[in-house]
């Protein structure tokens, strides 16, 4: 879906959309009887990239690694402690009041988890109409209740459910209502945070071609943030790794897939399970030992080092910046003293292949009641 | 790895040994109904299988399919009221583990069959350190002094690769991080020897690189100690990487058994062959996914025939009225569906 030539094309020359600036983000741990700040934790930690229009950028990372916390900033849901994000040339954070309300209308977001981020005592309709009754200028022709009909049909759901609320839904369907939520003010850039996570193995492809055909319609630009590196390889035309608060590596979606030179990156893609068990005991896999360290108290030096095979004295003191480095290929950003291409995924390209039409598509059954 | 019947380490209890060549388990056409204040939801509608020592099975679901509900009621720890066991039996060596009483069944849990759960930090009591956790087993199934049940907890973490063991035996569950919870929940399930090892999805909750490394260990353990490991899961790259044989469930009911090898080759029902279709594979570029549509069936109004027929592309008017039994298709492949030649054979 991702790597058809003309989307490639269209990127090659779409311009930046949003820019982040060596982003930070500590959050303070009060202690002691007088609640003073007794350390810092350091869930972003200086990241930096770019993402153009129409573009589909992927942040992995595992659990602790900042990628939510990254998420929020760009939607400025919280206040950096440094660093700065420029949305079309625009300093976000230098916007106060009406000015970022009018500027939030280009930046939404899709949570995670449908069950917890649509107010259950709300209907379907209130829920995605909610955008306009705060942009009361947004509101398309033809009045809000079309405008909200049009949203649900958007997004593959009946129109008719417009008085439902959420809990007569699916899971599948309520991340649907969540993305119709997201698109309903038109915004440029969605921030996706873990969007399919939380729903079965065949829903998910539901949403995650609905995400596709949405892009391609609406001219969307993605940061999508997910734990899952099959999803976010099959969606994403950059990505961007993420440890402990840092950027490890960004590439290209065949960069990082194909040609990792991070340690970290290698490793990542080497413990991925792939639903074919010829491969098994066939695949590379690098088990690393011991868990993430505390964002609270991260290593010297590169904070890869204490779970890293190839880690040296340099890697102890000095920290690597995230620069361009030689994969083998040409060169993409990795920071790592030691950056050195290792295949780890045997890639097939499968874009020549007709797509499996195995089963219906597309379609929702209603739900019950 | 597949059904090598060799004989476990350490000599069983007497109690629960072997009646003839009775497999070591055996699930035979087991319904679960829960009664709710909206009717009856069938969980289970006849299910059976059988699992040999030393084999890896898988039970492959979405959620509400009925997969940890299997497990639930092998375990003997469903809720009743609500739930209901209607028909079926569980056989573990033979003996029915349904019509047992309630302190022999007791008896089989741990030494004889147990169980890992999905979230450790939840399955563990807070309130106390982690090796009186383990200890107990010994205390109440062997009738250990507290010091011998101790040393017992610390060479089982050991075991279970918990580092500095003897330092942190006193250290509570909030103290570790998720996957050495779940590395200490391991510890607990195998630590009187069980001859069946129950996995329900024991990874979900974990990173991927976390995940690895528990796998691994839960083979090895598998491999050391000839277990009978049923892996619970909806994850088809894991099930690929440990399991030897596959049981597909969907709405209640096995959709296809097949080994694992030939399940991913040659699926031979249209819900498996969805699924493989419908997830995105790591090892793939420009890749289409093509989405199951619809959504899995509401149990309390269960379509009538074939439960799958709304989402099936094959379905046809006799999907919608005779519901297809599981048969044999292709030597050692099983599948629910009247059009299973047509799917294995395109």
């Amino acid at each position: 879906m991702r790597d058809n030539p003309e989307h490639a094309g269209r990127l090659a020359q779409a311009e930046p959309i949003l820019v982040a600036e060596n982003l930070v983000k500590h959050y303070p741990i009060k202690g002691g009887v007088l609640r003073r700040t007794v350390g810092q934790v350091k869930a972003v930690d200086g990241v930096s990239f770019t993402l153009h229009r129409g573009e589909t950028l992927g942040i992995v990372g595992e659990s602790g690694c900042g990628k939510s916390t990254l998420g929020r900033l760009l939607m400025r849901l919280e206040d950096p402690t440094s660093g700065t994000v420029m949305f079309n040339g625009v300093d976000m954070f230098s916007k106060q009041g009406s000015e970022m309300r009018r500027l939030r209308r280009d930046i939404q977001i899709v949570f995670q988890d449908p069950y917890t981020s649509l107010n259950p005592r709300k209907t379907v309709g209130d829920i995605i109409g909610e955008p306009f009754k705060i942009h009361k200028d947004a509101v398309p022709k033809g009045g809000y209740d079309k405008a909200v009909r049009n949203l649900l049909d958007v997004v593959g759901l009946n129109p008719e459910h417009i008085n439902r609320y959420p809990h007569q839904f699916s899971g599948g369907q309520r991340q649907r209502i969540g993305i119709a939520r997201g698109i309903a003010l038109n915004p440029k850039v969605l921030i996706c945070d873990e969007p399919v996570s939380a729903l079965d193995v065949s829903v998910q492809a539901q949403v995650i071609n609905l995400m596709g055909r949405l892009q391609d319609d609406l001219g969307l630009s993605y940061v999508f943030i997910a734990h899952d590196l099959s999803v976010v390889r099959h969606i994403s035309d950059r990505v961007a790794v993420m440890y402990l608060g840092k950027m490890a590596e960004l590439g290209t979606e065949d960069q990082i897939y194909e040609s990792p030179t991070h340690p970290y990156t290698q490793a990542l893609l080497s413990a991925v399970p792939v639903p074919d068990p010829t491969l098994r005991g066939k695949r590379e896999q690098i088990v690393l030992t011991g868990d993430v360290p505390s964002p609270a108290n991260p290593p010297s030096g590169c904070r890869f080092h204490t779970r890293c095979w190839k880690a040296q004295d340099k890697c102890k003191t000095e920290e690597p910046l995230l620069a361009m480095r030689p994969d083998g290929v040409s060169e993409h950003e990795s920071a790592c003293h030691f950056a050195e291409p290792r295949t780890i995924v045997k890639t097939v390209d499968v874009s020549t292949v007709d797509a499996p039409t195995s089963t219906i598509s597309g379609q929702d059954v209603a739900p019950d009641d | 790895m597949t059904t090598t019947t060799s004989s476990p380490t350490t000599t069983r209890h007497s109690e629960f040994a072997p009646v003839g060549d009775a497999p070591l388990l055996e699930v035979q056409d087991l319904y679960v109904d829960f009664h709710t204040d909206d009717g009856v939801a069938h969980a289970i509608n006849g299910v059976s299988f059988q699992l040999q020592p030393g084999e890896s099975l898988a039970i492959l679901g979405e959620s509400g399919s009925g997969k940890s509900v299997t497990a639930q009621a092998i375990m003997g720890i469903l809720d009743v009221p609500p739930a209901k066991i209607p028909q079926g039996s569980v056989r573990y060596n033979g003996h029915d583990l349904l019509t047992m009483s309630e302190d022999q069944r007791r008896r089989t849990r741990g030494p004889e069959i147990s169980m890992i759960f999905q979230d450790a930090l939840s399955s563990l009591n807070p309130v106390f350190p982690v090796g009186w956790q383990i200890a107990e087993m010994f205390r109440q199934h062997r009738g250990m002094n507290k010091s011998d049940a101790y040393a017992q907890a610390v060479r089982l973490m050991e075991r279970v690769q918990i580092p500095a063991a003897r330092q942190r035996v006193k250290a509570y569950p909030h103290q570790f991080s998720g996957g050495m919870r779940q590395r200490i929940m391991i510890a607990m399930s195998i630590a009187l020897d069980p001859a069946v090892l129950i996995a329900d999805e024991p990874t979900t909750a974990l990173d991927v690189t976390v995940q690895a490394q528990i796998m691994k260990l839960l083979e090895d353990l598998q491999e050391e100690r000839q277990m009978g490991l049923i892996l619970i899961t909806h994850d088809l790259g894991v099930v690929a990487d440990v399991a030897d044989r596959i049981a597909v469930m969907y709405a209640g009911r096995l959709m296809e058994t097949a080994d694992v090898y030939e399940l991913y080759r040659r699926p031979a029902h249209p819900y498996t062959k969805g699924l493989l279709d419908s997830i995105p594979r790591l090892d793939q570029k420009g890749q289409t996914l093509a989405a199951i549509g619809g959504l899995p069936p509401n149990l309390l109004r269960m379509p009538t025939g074939c439960p799958f027929h709304p989402r099936c592309r094959y379905a046809q008017d006799v999907c919608r009225q005779d519901l297809p039994e599981l048969r044999e298709v292709a030597p050692g492949r099983r599948t629910a569906c009247h059009f299973a030649e047509e799917v294995y054979g395109a």
